[in-house]
């Protein structure tokens, strides 16, 4: 029997794409974990922290931290959430010493999906099928705050009739950044043409990400540029089958 | 826009949809990437995150004792036969070159690139007491001529093509169009080195003030500078007091780092140690030496533990050309000569954050300045920093009540599971599937406003799911998986 993990799907997944959700349940039970899923979870309070309201973030934070302190480990689809718990949780309760123990404890047992399957249970061939072309967006956070990079190129190059062909801009950032795609949405929006851009000078059919809001920044551009290609999170690759 | 608003200047949007300067400004700030990506490569620099935390120290250990190393500074420059004067800001600064213009009877100045003397306008202080001062920098003259700020704080003419410098010659010095590089920088030589034979006063920056020795350090590549600090009687080194570092002994590190990330280059062609005026028996350089130590401000950033890093930058550029914002907007559209990411830190600083609200803003947080800057500023802290700082003080100014209301809600909502999953079902119910599925490209108008009227004035729209996650969750648990 694998370790006993708890998900935190982040809101996102919650309210718009449960499917990446439940893909990584499948992934996660097929390799042997024992999977639960704390159902006062909601929202980590990224959204409040990058939006300068440190007190509504702390606030969000303190109820993550008392559902999930009890969890073995936390498995998260999204780099940026994993990042805001083990990372900035430590600026918000800077003044807190008692409730920045308990975040740092929780924040050592956060672990972004990709991450759990490569370095922690070790493993890489989850048994996938997918037969398509895809390439890879590194998404920000990810990538320069968590070191994510070889991880999911290595869990793609183990899925049965998968091509992955790497874009020239690969880690240029896609412009979500959270409110900033609305409070600056028209440089948000050439950010992400340049992204789509780049996309499509590869053919690929798909674009994998193991982030869900950069890839609702991407699909959203994509169908608007009635491009034809979609996005799937690693977790749903992983499930395929 | 209200003035207390942290969204999108509209003065953007011109630059977004002028395809030309995206094109100069992406092409441009991308080779630079481009290169200084094989300057730093593990194969040709093995110690280069070794020299970045290095830097990061030298200058924490130089700020963290700035008092100190100012003192050392001075005494050296003294002894040396110089003078170091402090000024508090730019009007200090001009006072003092218009002073000293007048008791030397000077007429003209040649000026080497210096982004301090850009944030202090000295040009235009100067001329406006009628004391003419000419930029012998390329790009810095362009833009003299052109009577526009530097659009990058290395690469100050970035935006601009060779047409575009064509006919800025064209109508500024009367010469026929000519679109040849090479022809327009013989064009803008000759001119020049009339100024320089003229002038009775050289004003440089500064890259480096080294306290254990008394130097003044230039880095350059067309060799100006070399000529302003030489030619002239007169040479007056203008820096920012943050310029300092401790030791002589350090400087290798930092000048590894800085070509390197400003251009790739792995040393910049000239590197001048300035360190006094021609002693006895000296066939040049200036007869007298004056190090202008400036303020404007940088006592009270040093106050500050927290963001005392922003001080560390030695102006290399890279994080502009790294920032896709920038690179969208270009270097016009910040508030400041100082633009990019280290402008968007270092401006609210200087200027108060309840100036320009939004600048902390322009960001998505990538994180590619953190991860190019030499000198390891946490760029993305500053900024998550500076964002709570405006939101504080647009509450004590009692501006931006909405947001805060939503964002109040928000964070209660988020604390009571229940509601927030009912409040999600609603969401759904009202974005029902029905005969259209997939995104949506627009919604009725009575709901296209804020978020979500930005969000659709530049892509489609997720609907939320019928079935969360969590209520998908129940029946699979129920289905006895
Ligand atoms: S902040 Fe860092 S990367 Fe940006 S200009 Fe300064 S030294 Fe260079």
């Amino acid at each position: 029997m694998g370790p006993r993990v708890a998900l935190f799907v982040t809101c996102i997944v919650d309210q718009l794409f449960p499917r990446v959700g439940l893909a990584m349940a499948d992934v996660l039970e097929r390799i042997g974990c024992e999977v639960d899923f704390p159902e006062a979870q909601t929202c980590c309070g990224q959204p409040a922290f990058n939006s300068g309201y440190r007190a509504e973030a702390r606030d969000v934070a303190r109820h993550f931290l008392s559902v999930f302190e009890q969890a073995e480990y936390i498995v998260v689809p999204s780099g940026s959430c994993t990042s805001m718990i083990s990372h900035h949780y430590a600026e918000l309760f800077r003044k807190e010493p008692e409730w920045l123990d308990r975040a740092r404890a929780v924040g050592s047992r956060v672990v972004e999906f990709s991450t759990f399957l490569t370095e922690v249970v070790k493993v890489e061939d989850v048994g996938a099928r997918l037969d398509a072309v895809v390439t890879y967006h590194d998404s920000c956070h990810a990538l320069r705050e968590l070191s994510v990079k070889s991880g999911p190129r290595r869990l793609l190059g183990r899925v049965r009739g998968l091509t992955l062909k790497e874009m020239d801009r690969a880690e240029e950032c896609c412009g979500f950044g959270g409110t900033f795609s609305v409070k600056f949405a028209e440089t948000s929006g050439g950010m992400v043409r340049t992204k789509v851009d780049s996309i499509l000078r590869t053919g690929a059919e798909i674009v994998v990400s193991i982030d869900s809001s950069c890839l609702m920044q991407l699909q959203g551009a994509l169908a608007r540029a009635n491009a034809p290609v979609r996005t799937m999170h690693l977790a749903e690759v992983l499930a395929s089958r | 826009m209200s003035k207390a608003a942290t969204t999108e200047p509209s003065k953007f949007r011109q630059t977004l949809e002028d395809a030309n300067l995206q094109l100069a400004v992406y092409t441009a700030t991308g080779r630079l990437m481009e290169k200084r990506r094989e300057a730093v490569a593990a194969d040709v620099l093995p110690e280069y995150q070794e020299l970045r935390t290095q830097a990061h120290e030298i200058k924490k250990h130089t700020l963290d004792n700035l008092d100190y190393y100012l003192e050392l500074f001075e005494e050296h420059v003294t002894a040396h036969g110089g003078k170091v004067v402090y000024c508090k800001d730019g009007s200090e600064v001009a006072d003092f070159v218009l002073r000293l213009a007048k008791e030397r009877g000077a007429r003209l100045i040649v000026k080497s690139k210096s982004m301090t003397t850009e944030e202090i306008d000295l040009n235009e202080r100067l001329a406006h007491h009628q004391l003419e001062s000419v930029e012998t920098d390329l790009g810095e003259y362009i833009l003299q001529l052109a009577h526009q700020r530097p659009y990058h704080i290395v690469a100050p003419a970035l935006h601009l093509t060779r047409y575009d410098v064509a006919n800025i010659f064209t109508e500024k010095l009367g010469v026929e169009n000519e679109t040849v590089i090479e022809k327009q920088t013989m064009i803008a030589r000759g001119v020049l080195r009339q100024k320089f034979l003229q002038a009775d006063i050289g004003i440089s920056g500064a890259n480096f003030l080294v306290a254990d020795s008394g130097a003044v350090v230039i880095v350059e590549n067309e060799g100006n500078a070399r000529l302003t600090t030489s030619a002239p009687r007169i040479h007056i080194a203008v820096a920012g007091m943050e310029k300092m570092i401790a030791r002589a002994q350090d400087l290798p590190v930092f000048l590894k780092l800085l070509g390197r990330s400003a251009t790739g280059q792995p040393l910049t062609v000239y590197t001048s140690f300035l360190s006094g005026p021609r002693r006895e028996g000296e066939v040049d350089g200036p007869e007298e030496f004056y190090v202008v130590l400036l303020d404007n401000g940088r006592t009270r950033l040093l106050a500050d533990r927290e963001k005392r890093q922003s001080l560390y930058c030695i102006r290399c550029g890279a994080c502009l050309n790294h920032c896709p914002v920038y690179r969208k907007v270009g270097g016009h559209n910040y508030p400041w000569v100082y633009s990019g990411p280290i402008g968007a830190v270092i401006t609210p600083q200087y200027m108060g954050v309840g100036k320009d609200p939004w600048l902390p803003f322009a960001s998505s947080l990538c994180g590619a300045c953190y991860e190019v800057c030499p000198v390891k500023i946490n760029i993305p802290k500053l900024l998550l920093d500076l964002r709570s700082e405006v939101t504080k003080f647009k509450a004590k100014e009692r501006g931006g009540w909405a947001e805060r209301m939503v964002f109040r809600l928000w964070a209660w909502v988020m604390r009571h599971p229940r509601i927030y999953e009912m409040m999600g079902s609603m969401a759904a119910a009202f974005f029902p599937e029905g005969e259209k599925p997939g995104w949506l490209r627009s919604v009725p108008s009575f709901m296209n406003i804020g978020p979500l009227k930005g969000w659709l004035s530049q892509r489609d729209l997720p609907r939320p799911a019928s079935k969360s996650f969590r209520q998908h969750w129940r029946s699979r648990r129920k289905g006895g998986r």
